[in-house]
């Protein structure tokens, strides 16, 4: 679980630090980070449904910022909560392209654990950056 | 603490960071609070409420309430009044959940009479009214249909039998903002939200069974107008959005202003979330036309959720909602923006008023107000914290100074995360029952972020607004029972 939740910024609001080796596991830490702001255990979502996601995106952060609204998305267009797979990412300077496949399960209170709403992803402090060690990303999440 | 050295003390309850604190400010920031409120403020007020004041167009002054907080672009308790010729519209200026507002509602019942009740109730609107993550409503609409919805808010449910005649004008701009343009929503927006109406959300929204107890009236003659006439009356306050809708037209506005804000109209921000584009626009324009569908998608959120409140009440007491008194005191908002008239400087002027977190507060016979509270003032409902209490106030004539705004709420002081650390949702509950207040939550632990303790004094709060001029109490309410989104 390489991201943690921090209590320094926005405090009516949910803020976390993602970090990764590579760029494609940055995604998928912030898309967890962002499911697991609303859903307690990750662990308790079921492979059940799978949406393909491809996204294009003049710069790496408004791909970070159009990946994680997918599964904001999800969540109330068919009240499903996803996680990433198979998470590709392609091209440099201004052409970005993004392919994975989004899976999970239906919201069921009986067997998940519901915490609290994502309204929507933010550009407080909204930063992705590369590291010596790889990738790290800033989002502060509207809840 | 966190207060600049430049703040400086206008009178008890209003401080000025000047125009010279931060380059490019236009105007000067005024913040609302008393010395205790002040010296408690998140450094992140003083910084977004003076990043507010270099906005295109601002007139007067960058205003946070008494209740402000850190948010994002505009503080929390944010308000800003933009010259619609040479000014810009922020979407975030209005915040992600627009149109997320307050209503309260009177029963002819008092604490007596609903006590015995009180669980059956809770239950039972826990069960009706959908609370929580994602979540969908019982009204089922076509996407098409859903278009009328967000272009007519509350006069749509009122048509369909989803509410009073009455309950329209007892809303402000009685539950439908002029001139929402359902061509300029995305297919997204559509998708996110034609499934949610009725339904609460989550974070700090609720619906409140509460009581206004012998001893808390402030004000005899407005408390009367507002219809707090017996002792112990018990009334119903709930708190909601624009749901997964506004979010998503929040979200295309701000991507499609960072797109041209910069390159066409030359406009740059110190935080993103500023993101803007002049309100004369063709990008404004169309902002401003989805922004009232996002604002009427919530009005009719609300107007729902009233009509299945007088469901539960009518099935559980075995009386017509009439008869029960269920009538709507008003129905304010908090996340929006709107073209209001004010005198600046001895000279009526249009604005467009940004309100973020923040309450339009009519004085007494000001245009817009329902005939009813003409000589009283607009009802303001200011929601407290699950544990504290709330207030309904009035507002009042001396509001010119924020362009007749208000607080909010009281205001958070502490992190989600932190909330959480502190306390368990569970010895919440109980701790709460052991007060005769009972709560119902989708979750524990969302529960735990909302504890009394996040928050602000409300009292204090209450105090500030009162004493700066900006509305004043009239009755304090406290809390029965709780259905915790």
């Amino acid at each position: 679980m390489p991201y943690e939740y921090l209590d320094d910024i926005a405090i009516s609001d949910v803020a976390f630090h993602a970090w990764s080796d590579s760029l494609e596991g940055l995604f998928v830490d912030a898309a967890d980070a962002v499911v697991n702001t609303m859903l307690e255990d990750l662990g308790t979502l079921r492979d059940v449904v799978h949406r393909p996601i491809r996204l294009e995106a003049e710069s790496v952060e408004m791909l970070l910022f159009q990946f994680l609204q997918e599964f904001i998305f999800y969540k109330d267009a068919e009240q499903e909560l996803l996680r990433p797979a198979d998470v590709k990412i392609s091209g440099k300077d201004k052409e970005y392209v993004l392919n994975c496949e989004a899976r999970g399960e239906k919201m069921d209170p009986e067997r998940h654990n519901l915490l609290v709403d994502v309204k929507a992803v933010t550009f407080h402090r909204f930063n992705v950056q590369p590291i010596p060690e790889g990738w790290e990303a800033t989002v502060v999440l509207d809840t | 603490m966190n207060i600049p050295r430049e703040l400086k003390k206008i009178n008890s309850t209003v401080w000025e960071l000047p125009a010279k604190y931060k380059e490019g400010m236009r105007v000067p920031a005024r913040i609302y609070g008393t010395e205790k409120l002040i010296a408690n403020m998140d450094a992140g007020v003083f910084e977004q409420v003076s990043n507010v004041a270099t906005l295109p167009g601002i007139t007067k002054y960058a205003l946070c309430m008494p209740d402000g907080h850190w948010g994002y672009g505009f503080p929390i308790g944010g308000v800003a009044a933009m010259d619609p010729d040479t000014g810009v519209i922020s979407p975030g200026g209005i915040g992600f959940d627009i149109n997320c507002g307050m209503r309260l509602v009177l029963t002819s019942l008092s604490l007596e009479e609903v006590r015995p009740h009180l669980r059956t109730l809770v239950d039972r609107l826990f069960a009706r009214v959908p609370a929580g993550v994602g979540g969908t409503g019982f009204v089922k609409v076509s996407q098409s249909e859903f278009g009328d919805v967000v272009e007519q808010g509350a006069h749509w449910c009122v048509k369909k039998g989803f509410g009073w005649a009455e309950d329209l004008d007892r809303t402000e701009e009685t539950g439908r903002f002029k001139g929402a343009d359902f061509s300029k929503i995305s297919e997204r927006a559509v998708l996110r939200g034609f499934k949610q109406i009725g339904t609460l959300g989550s974070g700090n929204h609720y619906l409140e069974i509460q009581v206004a107890p012998k001893g808390s009236i402030f004000d005899e003659r407005a408390a009367k107008i507002f219809g707090i006439t017996i002792p112990d009356q018990v009334v119903i306050m709930f708190h909601c959005g624009s749901r997964g809708f506004g979010h998503q037209v929040a979200t295309d506005y701000l991507q499609r202003f960072l797109r041209v804000m910069t390159p066409k109209y030359g406009i740059r921000m110190r935080d993103r979330e500023l993101a803007s584009a002049p309100f004369s626009s063709p990008e404004g324009q169309d902002y401003f036309a989805a922004m009232k569908c996002a604002v009427n998608m919530s009005f009719a959120n609300r107007q729902v959720i009233l009509h299945r409140i007088r469901e539960v009440f009518s099935e559980v007491f075995h009386r017509d909602a009439h008869d029960l008194g269920l009538h709507q005191v008003y129905d304010v908002s908090h996340n929006t923006a709107k073209l209001e008239e004010h005198v600046v400087d001895g000279k009526l002027r249009k604005l467009l008023v940004h309100r973020k977190g923040a309450t339009r507060a009519f004085g007494p016979l000001m245009e817009g107000l329902p005939d009813i509270y003409r000589q009283v003032g607009q009802p303001v409902i200011i929601g407290g914290s699950m544990e504290t209490g709330s207030y309904l106030l009035a507002g009042v004539e001396t509001g010119d100074q924020t362009f007749y705004s208000t607080a909010h709420g009281s205001g958070r002081t502490m992190s989600r995360k932190q909330a959480k650390k502190l306390f368990r949702g569970k010895d919440l509950q109980k701790q709460m029952e052991s007060h005769g207040i009972y709560v119902r939550s989708t979750s524990y632990s969302g529960l735990a972020e909302e504890a009394g303790s996040a928050y602000k004094d409300i009292d204090e709060v209450i105090e500030a607004a009162h004493q700066a001029g900006i509305s004043k109490p009239v009755v304090r309410l406290l809390p029965l029972g709780n259905v915790k989104g």
